[in-house]
């Protein structure tokens, strides 16, 4: 399998034995964990935007702060649609916590004080 | 009721309304599409001819002869830009130069001046990129090259500023005679008019059928073009025609206006009269022909390619003439190249026929002829721009970046009358999205300026016409 | 003679994306106060504000962010470093005395006279009519780009069924982006045997959704008078011709085209700065000087990249290079020893190497024509073998970034040439 967990793209082989896995290929430790996840529990980083009014900026990018159920992706996209948000947002900031009980944090990729871009 | 009604509004139906609009009439134009310009008028090479081709003793020859002069005025009133670069029409064979010899003889017969027969060696010396194997060429220096759909919204402009209804987005269903003139029934209400001047392009004979069935046909003639980066006008510096032959004449190389490239039509007979779509075959075989007069067609500068439909008739000439039986009611049909030439000269034409027809003219005293074109920001000087910003400070905002143009033009161009309504409307008026990175850029700058010119909001903003939304909703 | 306001700056950088920022911060950092930066949009960021999507910042931050991420940390610097800049200012004209004209609403025609320029304008898309695909012209079709920027900044939806054509990253994001906002991305095209994009957006924009790709096709027609209402597709042969009896129709009312970039380099060759037939770029020696004494280039503007990382650590050596210009620690006249790609590569970057200019360690970008699976990468200097790098996979849509220490490089003069291939 191709790692996804950045750019490099590392090409993984992973062998279980019974609980055990096994990962070759990886060129970090977040490899192994991808590998792992992708046969267990598999989870991806969702990105989108969220409406926010009272600014110049008619969206404002959000994402989970850490990786998320990708079953669920689409889930999470419908409690995004019902999202509006007014400034100031700071970056970082949760946009919604703890979304669908999952433990996870939609926070704020960009801020958006009143009056700028 | 109006005086009269003008049915389409391309070149020729845009220029009899600007003649017509100097005199104290009631005139409305009638436009199906959501702009004007929008058909035949719009996918066209913009080449004025100097009128050695057409057939001595017909319309076209006549027509063409006298509408070729007839631009310099006409372009200088209302801003539209004109350049005389001259036409060269070459020979590769013994063959050919003798049918240059003969098309000359043509020439001096249809009275065109400044026609003259070349060797070689001078055509290499003004067009250093021509075919190797060219011989000797026609050269023509009266041949010219326009915008043809900045010259038709000049017209419309023109004649709208000067008191001519223009009516957009009404089809014409139904025509019925009346005592004192015709009931024209459109999709939205009818409409009563004396004179009726049908310059419906390839759908003529449809609207004759309305009335009474047509004693000609009309076929759909397409022509597909290439068009180039601005870095590649300088190719070459004059409309270069090949030598026509029995299989037909080939296709043409010419800058435009702007600086670009433009290279077509190839002519195919087609059965669908709303069909502008390009084929594969089509777009080869013009870059395949065209090579063969020029050296280096830079295939790889490609912008963008499009298709036209030539409204050709089966009489072989253009049809001008009043309807037998029919007072009042005027055809100006089959205007296939050289149409766009001829399209002054058909005007006049027109008016003579309305005048043998009975219709009393009489000149308005407040006719003005003077469009004021749209300021091409980048073309100013730097005094002229700094006055502009100055005020009116959108014309410091650069929108489009390929062709440098500002937000203060593309507003001026939504705000006039026969104004831009769509995205293409815009870039047919200020060449905004036009250059090599087609709209990439500003194309969502543009639908937020129509939005709030307009006061619409962005997904109700069309790319050209009806049904061609841009925008599917909000997210 | 009150048209142009004039002003007088050390370092004007052209462009306030990634490039950009990265190039005037260093500059700053590295000891030149008097900077603009001009910038043609409304805000600063370039592309990077429309990329919602993570996978940026590995290498300089150590960590994944997202493109507005990876923007806000090199604007908040730009900020705290008090770097002037102007938004909404379009330049009109650099000349070769290092002059540069814009203009911008508030205050109409500025000419600004610099002592050292650098060049970040970044790229911009292929479209439709390069690719001279025949059909109608209906709305719909849009550049993948453009689709983003309607899509992640304006919040408009650009359709509801949509084809990729080209499967360059942008195409590949968009088809996730398309998906995720509720469209059905009928398919991803692509004319080459291999995809252009990278690995991990197949998995994670094509796989996770099931959207296929199809290699070796490509799209022969464009149907629709108003809106797209499909397009027929093709397979290719090897030699990337058609095969016929392969066509088939899609419905769709959207074709997103993700076909390439073009670095914009119209102010580049107006300044009369001389460009790679290949990159489309700038060529540029080892400290991104251009063929223009004092104007330095870097960022997609010099070729496109993949990753921002690569984009930034460029462009700081274009920012460093321009102070060391502007302080005159370099010499203009330094002899120069061309770099030029070898056996199945494509290009390299930068094309020049100078032997007398700052003692750095040299590094190239290159990309590979082919696929390979496990080959080396040979720099070579008038075909002497001076290093050799072992390559697990090798794409042309992966570019390659190599080091080579500068003592690693033997003694030579101005007429040798270092080439890279791929064995």
């Amino acid at each position: 399998m191709i790692c996804v967990v950045c750019p490099v793209g590392c090409h993984l082989r992973v062998s279980a034995d019974g609980d055990v896995y096994m990962v070759e290929g990886n060129q970090c430790g977040r490899g192994k964990v991808y590998a792992i996840n992708e046969l267990t529990n598999p989870l991806r980083t969702v990105t989108s935007t969220v409406k926010i009014n009272g600014s110049p900026m008619t969206r404002l990018p959000v994402k989970t702060k850490q990786a998320f159920p990708k079953g669920r992706m689409l889930e999470l996209m419908s409690v995004l649609g019902k999202v509006e948000l007014k400034p100031p947002v700071k970056r970082g900031q949760a946009v919604l916590k703890n979304v669908l009980d999952t433990g996870i944090d939609v926070v704020a990729t960009k801020t958006c004080l009143d009056n700028r871009v | 009721m109006y005086d009269i009604t003008i049915i389409g509004g391309g070149v020729t139906g845009c220029f009899i309304a600007r003649q017509l609009c100097r005199y104290d009439l009631e005139v409305v134009l009638i436009e199906k599409n959501y702009d004007v310009a929008n058909e035949t008028t719009k996918a066209n090479s913009g080449i004025i001819h100097s009128g050695y081709d057409a057939r001595p003793g017909t319309l076209k020859a006549k027509l063409n002869t006298l509408g070729n002069p007839m631009f310099d005025e006409i372009c200088s009133e209302l801003g539209v830009p004109l350049k005389r670069i001259g036409s060269l029409t070459i020979a590769k064979t013994n063959k050919e130069m003798g049918t240059l010899k003969k098309l000359y003889e043509r020439g001096c017969t249809n009275g065109i001046p400044q026609l003259s027969l070349i060797d070689a060696d001078v055509v290499r010396r003004i067009e250093p990129n021509i075919h190797h194997q060219v011989k000797g060429a026609l050269l023509a220096e009266t041949a010219g090259i326009v915008d043809p759909f900045c010259l038709t919204i000049a017209l419309a402009e023109n004649a709208s500023d000067n008191g001519t209804e223009v009516k957009l987005e009404t089809r014409i269903v139904g025509i019925d005679r009346e005592k004192d003139g015709y009931l024209l029934t459109t999709d939205g209400g009818s409409i009563r008019s004396r004179y009726v001047i049908s310059c419906a392009g390839v759908y003529a004979e449809e609207i004759n059928d309305l009335l009474t069935p047509s004693h000609f046909k009309i076929a759909p003639r397409k022509g597909d073009y290439v068009v180039f980066d601005k870095k590649t006008g300088g190719l070459v510096n004059h409309v270069i025609f090949q030598c026509p032959s029995e299989k037909g004449k080939g296709v043409l190389v010419t800058p435009t206006v702007h600086g670009n490239l433009l290279v077509g039509p190839d002519s195919e007979v087609v059965k669908c009269k709303d069909d502008v779509s390009t084929t594969r075959s089509g777009l080869d075989e013009i870059l395949a022909t065209s090579a063969k007069s020029v050296e280096g067609i830079p295939v790889g500068m490609a912008i963008t390619n499009f298709s036209g439909l030539r409204a050709t008739p089966d009489t072989g000439d253009f049809i001008i003439e009043e309807l037998k039986g029919h007072k009042g009611f005027i055809n100006v049909a089959g205007i296939e190249s050289p149409g766009l030439t001829a399209s002054p000269a058909i005007a006049d034409y027109v008016i003579e026929i309305l005048k043998s027809s009975g219709l009393d003219l009489k000149t308005k005293a407040d006719f003005n002829p003077i469009r004021e074109p749209i300021a091409e920001f980048i073309e100013l000087s730097d005094e002229e721009k700094s006055t502009l910003i100055k005020a009116n400070p959108l014309y410091g905002r650069v929108i489009c970046r390929c062709e440098n143009i500002t937000e203060g033009e593309i507003v001026d161009s939504i705000r006039r009358n026969v104004g831009a309504r769509s995205v293409d409307g815009v870039k047919r008026r200020v060449r905004a999205g036009m250059g090599r990175c087609q709209g990439g850029f500003c194309a969502p700058r543009i639908i937020e300026i129509l939005a709030r010119e307009l006061q619409k909001n962005a997904c109700q903003i069309l790319k050209d016409e009806k049904d061609s939304y841009i925008l599917s909703g909000g997210i | 003679m009150t048209t142009y306001k004039k002003a007088c700056y050390d370092l004007v950088v052209i462009g306030g994306g990634p490039a950009g920022l990265a190039a005037a911060i260093e500059a700053k950092k590295n000891g030149i106060h008097h900077i603009l930066l001009l910038e043609r949009d409304r805000e600063l960021g370039g592309i990077l504000q429309q990329c919602i999507h993570n996978g940026f910042g590995i290498h300089v931050f150590k960590k994944e962010l997202t493109g507005p991420e990876y923007a806000e940390n090199f604007i908040d610097e730009l900020r705290d470093l008090g770097i002037e800049y102007k938004l909404d200012t379009m330049v009109l004209g650099v000349h070769e005395n290092k002059t540069v004209e814009a203009v911008n609403p508030q205050e109409g025609l500025l000419s600004i006279q610099a002592k050292a320029v650098v060049l970040a304008m970044g790229c911009r898309e292929r479209t439709r009519g390069a690719l001279n695909i025949p059909g109608s012209r209906p709305a719909g079709i849009f550049t993948a780009g453009t689709a983003q920027r309607l899509v992640n900044i304006e919040g408009y939806m650009v359709g509801k069924k949509a084809v990729i054509l080209g499967s360059g990253d942008i195409g590949l994001i968009m088809a996730r982006r398309m998906t995720l906002e509720g469209a059905k991305v009928e398919a991803v095209v692509e004319m080459m045997p291999y995809p252009g994009g990278l690995n991990r957006n197949i998995v994670q924009c094509l796989d996770d959704f099931d959207i296929p790709l199809l290699l070796s096709h490509t799209v022969v027609n464009v149907y629709g008078r108003n809106r797209l209402e499909g397009v027929d597709i093709m397979k290719v042969d090897k030699d990337r011709q058609v095969i016929p009896g392969t066509q088939r129709r899609i419905e769709c009312d959207t074709m997103l085209l993700s076909v390439g970039l073009i670095p914009e380099n119209e102010l580049s060759v107006d300044c009369g700065i001389k460009l790679d037939a290949v990159t489309q770029g700038p060529i540029v020696d080892n400290s991104m000087e251009t063929s223009a004494e004092g104007v330095f280039a870097c960022g997609n503007v010099v070729h496109v990249h993949d990753l921002v990382d690569f984009v930034t650590e460029e462009s700081r050596r274009a920012g460093r290079s321009a102070v060391d210009y502007i302080q005159r620690k370099t010499t203009a006249t330094g002899v120069k020893i061309k770099v030029v790609p070898g056996e199945t590569v494509r290009y390299v970057v930068p094309q020049l190497v100078n032997l007398d200019g700052p003692d750095m360690d040299f590094e190239f970008f290159l990309r590979s024509r082919d696929v390979h699976d496990r080959a080396s990468l040979v720099i070579s200097l008038d075909g002497q073998k001076i290093k050799t790098i072992r390559k697990r996979y090798l794409v042309p849509g992966e570019m390659q970034h190599i080091k080579l220490k500068r003592k690693a490089l033997p003694v030579c003069s101005g007429g040798s040439t270092l080439s890279i291939s791929i064995v």
